[in-house]
C-alpha cells in the first residue's frame, strides 16, 4: 500500500449494541462507505470513502451511527492548518485544481450575525400580524421616475414589464444538471404554489417543466446552454448571469459524466461532453456590450418581460451596478462570497469576491446617491440563512432575496460540499438514476413550501414588532439596524448605527 | 452631551388641532391656542407650534418668511444672502411678549420678500423651486440660521414650550386666519431647540403631526433621492417633502398622495376590484410603483396648504382623530374635547377610518374672499 | 377500503419497510431489543429488486381472496376486508403460499416454518397504521383509499 498522507477526515461511530444489521445504510451510502461482513456477521466501514453526508445517520432506523471528524491529529499550527496541509497533500498526489462544492465556509465575518434589528415599545406600538394585516407582496422591476399623466389628466399607469411575489423571498439559479429533475420539479411546484419564483440556472428547461413557467426566471448564461426562443418565451423572467458569489471571474464546468440523455437535450449539446460554461460572455466585454444583450433579449420577448442581471460580489460592485441600472436591466440579483455552487475551485470559492451584506449596503446607497434607485429592482444572494437575514437584507435595501442553499437544506442537504463527485445522496446533486429517485417530489416540494411559508411567517412577526404593517416600510429602512462589535468603517458601509446609538 | 434635533432622532407623542371657515371667514388665533390648551396633557413643554393661513393679506402675494437666529452675525449674514436673491419688501422682528416658561428664545425676523427674476432665470428653475432650494440653503449653510416658515400668505409660529404659552409669547390673538392648525409636543428626549418645535413648514405646506412613524428611514432614503435634505429627523419632516414632491412637483391629487401613503391593504383592493377596475388599477399602480412613500406606523396628521387643509390617520388608525362641523366651519383634533372647547355646539362629530383623508378646501366665496 | 400501495418509481430498495414491519409485529417497544433478543417478527413486507426497479409487495388484501377459498384449517379469514391469519389453526399446508398470485404469504421461518404468516396492515398489532408506510423514507409506500374496492 502506498504512503498515505492523510487520514480519512471522518470517522464512522457505529454502536454495535444498537446496530441490528438492517443493512439500510449499506444500501443507501453510494460512497460504499458501509459493508455487512459475514464472517464477523458485522456492519464494517470504509472511513476514507465517507463525506459526512448524513444520509445514513438519518436513515439509521435504530440511531446506532454517528459521523465525527476525525480527531487523529497534525502537529498543530496556526498557520499551517491540518486543512491546508492535507489540500497540498492532494495535489501533489494529483497535480490538478481544488474542487468543492456549495458555500465558501471559511471563518470570515457574517455580518448578519453582526447586525440587530429593532422593536416598538411605548412610542409607537407593535402589530400583531394574527389580529392585522402583514402585507409581504413585493413587486421587482423598474419604476418610473415619476407621475405620467394622460391627456384627459387621468394617471398613466403603464409600467414596465414587473414580477409580482408573494413574498420576498425567491429560489435563486440552481441549473438542471448540477441538480436533479426531482430537484427542479420540487423547486418550480413550490415556486408555484408560494406565489414566486424559481430559477433555471444556465442549465436550460426541462420540457417537463414548461407548465411551471409563469413562475420560472430563465436563465442566460455565458453558455448559453438551452437557450432558444420557447425557453425565452416560456419564463416570467430573464436572468443574465454575468457572475457567480461562489466563484467570480469563472465559468462553470459541468462534466459529461452528468450529461444524460435527459440534460444534454435540455441543454442542447451532445451526451457525454463537458459542458463548459466561459468565464466572460464572449459578446461582453464591456458594460455598452450588456445593454446589447439586454435588449436583443428585450426584444426576442417582445419588452413583455423584465431582465435580471446577477453579478458576482467584488470589489468594485457599486460602480458595477450603477453601470447596469443605466443599461436597461429592471432587476440586479448581487451574489455575495459566500454563495452556494455546485462545483468551484476551492481556492476562488474562499478566497474571491465580499460579503453580501457590505456589497447590498454598498449598491443601495450609491444608487440612491445617483438617484437611480427606482431604476432597478435589488434582490440580494449568496448566504441569507434565514428569515432574520433576510429581513436585515430588506432594510439594508434589498427588494428581495435569493435563496439557494436553505431550499436545498429543505430538499435534505447536509452541506457535505460533495456535490461535484456527482454522487449525491439526497438526490439532489447528482444525475444517477438510482440516487435522484431519493428525492420524491411531492415531498421535496411540500418541504419547500413549509420552509419559505414558515420564514414568511417569521418575517411578519418580526415586521410587526416594528410597528411595520407592508414589507416596502421595511425596505432600506436602515434605521431599524444596529451594529454589534462593528468598526466604525463597517457601520459606515452598511449605513447603520451601533447598538446603543 | 444632549444632541441637538437632526443630530438624533427623537420619538414624540403629540396633541393636533386645526379648523378652516370654508367661507374664508377669518377666525381669531386666540381660538386654535384654546384649543389646542385643551390638550395639556398631550404633550409635555418641549415643543408647541401653529400655522395661519390668510393671516397676512396685506402682503399676499410676499413670500413670508419666519427666521431663527442664534446671533446677530447669523442675521447679518442671512440679510446679506437674501438681499442677494430676494427683494425684500419689509422686515421686522415678529412681535412676542414675555411668558415666563418661554425661556432662551432666539431672535426672530420677518420678511416679506419676493425673488429676484433674474436669479430665478439664471437657476432655471420655477419660482416655487427657487424659493424652496434658498430656503434649504440658508438652514443648511448659515450656522446660527433657521427659516422656519417660508409660504405666502401665511405663518408658523412656534417654540420649546406649552403651545398655550407659545400661542401667547407669539401674541397670536393679534392674527386673523381662515385656517388655523396647532401642535403641543411630547417627546421622549429633551431637544430644546426651537426649529425642532411643529409645525414643519416648506413653502405653504405644513404639518402638524402625532404619532410615530415606523417607515422613517425608508421615507427618507426615498424622498431624499429627489433633491430633498432631511436634516431635522423628525417625521415632520419627511412627511412635509412626500406632500411637497407628491402634490407640488408631481402634481397629484391629495387623495391621490392619500392612498400613496396610507395605501389601501392589498386585501381591500381586491374588493375594490370588483367594483371599480380601474380604481383598483391605479391604487395598483401606485403600491408598486411609489411603495416606498407608503408610511406604516401610527400618525395623524393635518396638513395645512394654501386655500384648504388635509387630515389624515394611518391605514391602522393608531392614533385618535377626531373631525366636526358647525356651518361654514371643519374642526380637526386628536380629542373631541378640543373641538367642543371652542365650538361647543359643533356637529357631526365622526373618527374618520385609517387611510380616510378628510380634505376640506375654500369655497368659491372663500377663495374669492382670502386668495 | 385503504390499502397499501407502493410506487415504485420512488422505492428505492432500502429494504427499510422490512424492517419496520417486523419490528411492528415483534410485540416489542423497541427496535433494538426486538432484533437483538430474537423476538422480531418475519417481515410481511417483501422489496423485490432487479434492473434498478425496487417495490415492496405485501398482501393486496383481495376482494375474492384465493387464499382464504384454499385454506384447509379455516385459518385464513376476511375481516372488514382485512384478510387475517389465525396462526394457531394454521397447519402449515401452504397451500395458500401456492395459491396467492401476487406471492404475498410469507413461510414463518422463525419458527421453522411451521405455519406461515402476512400482512395484516398492523391491524392486530400496536403500529396503528401500517409500519411500512409511516416509516417509508421515500414516501413511496402508501396507505390510502383509491376506492378500488
Amino acid at each position: 500500500m502506498p504512503v498515505n498522507f492523510f487520514p480519512a477526515e471522518f470517522e464512522v461511530v457505529r454502536n454495535s449494541d444498537r446496530c441490528i444489521k438492517c443493512r439500510a445504510c449499506e444500501r443507501q451510502c453510494s460512497n460504499e462507505v458501509h459493508i455487512y461482513d459475514a464472517d464477523f456477521d458485522k456492519m464494517l466501514s470504509r472511513d476514507n470513502q465517507c463525506v459526512d453526508c448524513q444520509r445514513c445517520v438519518s436513515i439509521c432506523p435504530v440511531s446506532a451511527l454517528k459521523i465525527v471528524p476525525n480527531e487523529n491529529a497534525f502537529r498543530k499550527s496556526a498557520n499551517y492548518s491540518q486543512q491546508l496541509m492535507i489540500e497540498n497533500y492532494r495535489q501533489a498526489g494529483s497535480g490538478g485544481v481544488l474542487l468543492s462544492s456549495m458555500g465558501n465556509p471559511q471563518d470570515y465575518p457574517v455580518y448578519w450575525d453582526k447586525i440587530l434589528i429593532n422593536a416598538s415599545q411605548v412610542t409607537n406600538p407593535p402589530i400583531d400580524p394574527l389580529r392585522e394585516p402583514m402585507e409581504t407582496k413585493v413587486f421587482l422591476g423598474k419604476k418610473p421616475a415619476g407621475i405620467k399623466k394622460n391627456p384627459d389628466g387621468s394617471i398613466d399607469t403603464h409600467t414596465e414589464p414587473y414580477l409580482e411575489l408573494n413574498m420576498p423571498i425567491l429560489f435563486s439559479a440552481m441549473s438542471y444538471g448540477s441538480i436533479s429533475k426531482n430537484a427542479h420539479e420540487s423547486l418550480a411546484r413550490a415556486a408555484t404554489e408560494l406565489g414566486t419564483y424559481y430559477n433555471t440556472g444556465e442549465g436550460g428547461l426541462h420540457k417537463d417543466f414548461y407548465q411551471y413557467g409563469k413562475n420560472t426566471i430563465v436563465q442566460v448564461a455565458s453558455g448559453r446552454f438551452g437557450v432558444f426562443k420557447d425557453y425565452l418565451d416560456t419564463g416570467a423572467a430573464i436572468e443574465i448571469k454575468m457572475g457567480q458569489g461562489a466563484k467570480p471571474g469563472i465559468g462553470g464546468h459541468l462534466p459529461g459524466a452528468k450529461i444524460r440523455e435527459d440534460v444534454s437535450k435540455t441543454r442542447m449539446i451532445p451526451m457525454g461532453t463537458d459542458a463548459i460554461s466561459p468565464a466572460p460572455h464572449h459578446d461582453i466585454y464591456s458594460i455598452e456590450d450588456l445593454r446589447q444583450l439586454i435588449f436583443s433579449l428585450k426584444e426576442a420577448t417582445e419588452y413583455k418581460k423584465p431582465v435580471i442581471v446577477k453579478v458576482a460580489a467584488v470589489h468594485n460592485v457599486a460602480a458595477i451596478a450603477s453601470g447596469i441600472a443605466r443599461s436597461g436591466a429592471d432587476i440586479i440579483a448581487i451574489d455575495g462570497f459566500r454563495g452556494g455552487t455546485g462545483a468551484a475551485p476551492t481556492r476562488i470559492r474562499d478566497n474571491v469576491g465580499i460579503p453580501i451584506e457590505l456589497a447590498l449596503a454598498a449598491v443601495d446607497q450609491r444608487l440612491r446617491d445617483e438617484g437611480i434607485r427606482n431604476e432597478v429592482s435589488i434582490i440580494a444572494a449568496g448566504s441569507v440563512r434565514s428569515s432574520a437575514d433576510a429581513v436585515k437584507a430588506i432594510a439594508l435595501g434589498a427588494d428581495a432575496v435569493y435563496i439557494g442553499t436553505p431550499a436545498l437544506l429543505a430538499l435534505g442537504c447536509h452541506l457535505c460540499r460533495s456535490c461535484h463527485s456527482g454522487k449525491c445522496n439526497w438526490g439532489i446533486a447528482t444525475q444517477r438514476p438510482d440516487l435522484v429517485k431519493r428525492l420524491n417530489p411531492d415531498v421535496g416540494y411540500q418541504r419547500l413550501v413549509n420552509l419559505v411559508n414558515a420564514w414568511n411567517h417569521e418575517i411578519k412577526e418580526i415586521m410587526g414588532g416594528m410597528g411595520i404593517n407592508s414589507i416596502e416600510a421595511l425596505r432600506g429602512n436602515r434605521l431599524m439596524l444596529r451594529g454589534i462589535g462593528l468598526s466604525q468603517k463597517e457601520l459606515d458601509i452598511l449605513g447603520i448605527l451601533h447598538a446603543g446609538e | 452631551m444632549l444632541l441637538k434635533e437632526g443630530e438624533i432622532r427623537i420619538p414624540a407623542g403629540c396633541a393636533i388641532s386645526g379648523f378652516i371657515s370654508r367661507d374664508g371667514n377669518k377666525m381669531n388665533g386666540g381660538d386654535i391656542v384654546k384649543s389646542i390648551s385643551y390638550m395639556h396633557d398631550r404633550s409635555n413643554g418641549l415643543g408647541g407650534g401653529f400655522a395661519g393661513y390668510g393671516i397676512y393679506p396685506e402682503y399676499k402675494d410676499y413670500y413670508a418668511f419666519h427666521v431663527f437666529y442664534d446671533s446677530n452675525e447669523a442675521r447679518e449674514k442671512t440679510e446679506r444672502f437674501l438681499d442677494r436673491h430676494f427683494d425684500v419688501i419689509n422686515l421686522s422682528r415678529i412681535p412676542t411678549k414675555k411668558v415666563p416658561s418661554i425661556t432662551n428664545e432666539p431672535l426672530i425676523w420677518r420678511y416679506f420678500v419676493n425673488p429676484l427674476p433674474t436669479k430665478i432665470a439664471a437657476s432655471q428653475l420655477d419660482e416655487k423651486e427657487f424659493v424652496a432650494k434658498c430656503v434649504i440653503r440658508i438652514n443648511n449653510d448659515i450656522e446660527g440660521a433657521y427659516v422656519f416658515s417660508s409660504g405666502k400668505n401665511m405663518g408658523v409660529f412656534k417654540a420649546v414650550g406649552f403651545p398655550e404659552d407659545v400661542g401667547e409669547f407669539y401674541r397670536l390673538e393679534e392674527y386673523e386666519g381662515y385656517a388655523w392648525t396647532a401642535h403641543g409636543r411630547y417627546p421622549t428626549n429633551t431637544p430644546g431647540w426651537w426649529g425642532g418645535a411643529h409645525p414643519f413648514a416648506l413653502l405653504d405646506y405644513t404639518i402638524v403631526h402625532n404619532g410615530e412613524i415606523s417607515s422613517y428611514d425608508a421615507n427618507r432614503r426615498f424622498i431624499e433621492m429627489f433633491g430633498y435634505k432631511c436634516t431635522l429627523l423628525t417625521d415632520t419632516e419627511v412627511i412635509t417633502y412626500i406632500f411637497d414632491w407628491l402634490n407640488r412637483k408631481q402634481e397629484l391629487s391629495l387623495e391621490d398622495i392619500a392612498s400613496i401613503i396610507a395605501a389601501p391593504f392589498w386585501s381591500e383592493i381586491d374588493e375594490i376590484e370588483k367594483k371599480g377596475p380601474q380604481k383598483a388599477a391605479k391604487l395598483r399602480y401606485f403600491r408598486n410603483t411609489m411603495s416606498s412613500l407608503l408610511i406604516t406606523g401610527p400618525f395623524s396628521i393635518i396638513l395645512g396648504y394654501t386655500g384648504g387643509i388635509m387630515a389624515l390617520n394611518d391605514r391602522l388608525k393608531l392614533r385618535s382623530m377626531v373631525v366636526a362641523e358647525k356651518k361654514d366651519i371643519v374642526y380637526i383634533a386628536s380629542e373631541e374635547c378640543a373641538i367642543r372647547a371652542i365650538c361647543p355646539d359643533c356637529e357631526n362629530v365622526w373618527s374618520p377610518k385609517g387611510g380616510e383623508p378628510v380634505i376640506v378646501t375654500l369655497s368659491e366665496e372663500g377663495k374669492r374672499k382670502c386668495l | 377500503m385503504k390499502r397499501v400501495y407502493v410506487n415504485e418509481d420512488r422505492c428505492l430498495g432500502c429494504h427499510l419497510c422490512e424492517t419496520y414491519c417486523a419490528f411492528a409485529n415483534s410485540g416489542e417497544t423497541d427496535m433494538v431489543k426486538a432484533f437483538k433478543t430474537g423476538k422480531d417478527a418475519v417481515p410481511r413486507i417483501r422489496i423485490e429488486e432487479g434492473d434498478g426497479i425496487n417495490f415492496a409487495v405485501q398482501c393486496r388484501h383481495c376482494a375474492d381472496p384465493l387464499c382464504v377459498k384454499g385454506c384447509i384449517a379455516g385459518a385464513l379469514s376476511v375481516n372488514n376486508g382485512v384478510i387475517e391469519i389465525n396462526h394457531d389453526k394454521c397447519v402449515g399446508c401452504y397451500t395458500c403460499v401456492l395459491s396467492c398470485p401476487y406471492g404475498c404469504i410469507v413461510i414463518d421461518y422463525k419458527n421453522g416454518g411451521r405455519t406461515v404468516t402476512k400482512c395484516e396492515l398492523c391491524t392486530r398489532n400496536n403500529a396503528g397504521e401500517p409500519a411500512c408506510a409511516a416509516n417509508c423514507i421515500n414516501r413511496a409506500i402508501v396507505f390510502e383509499e383509491r376506492g378500488e374496492d
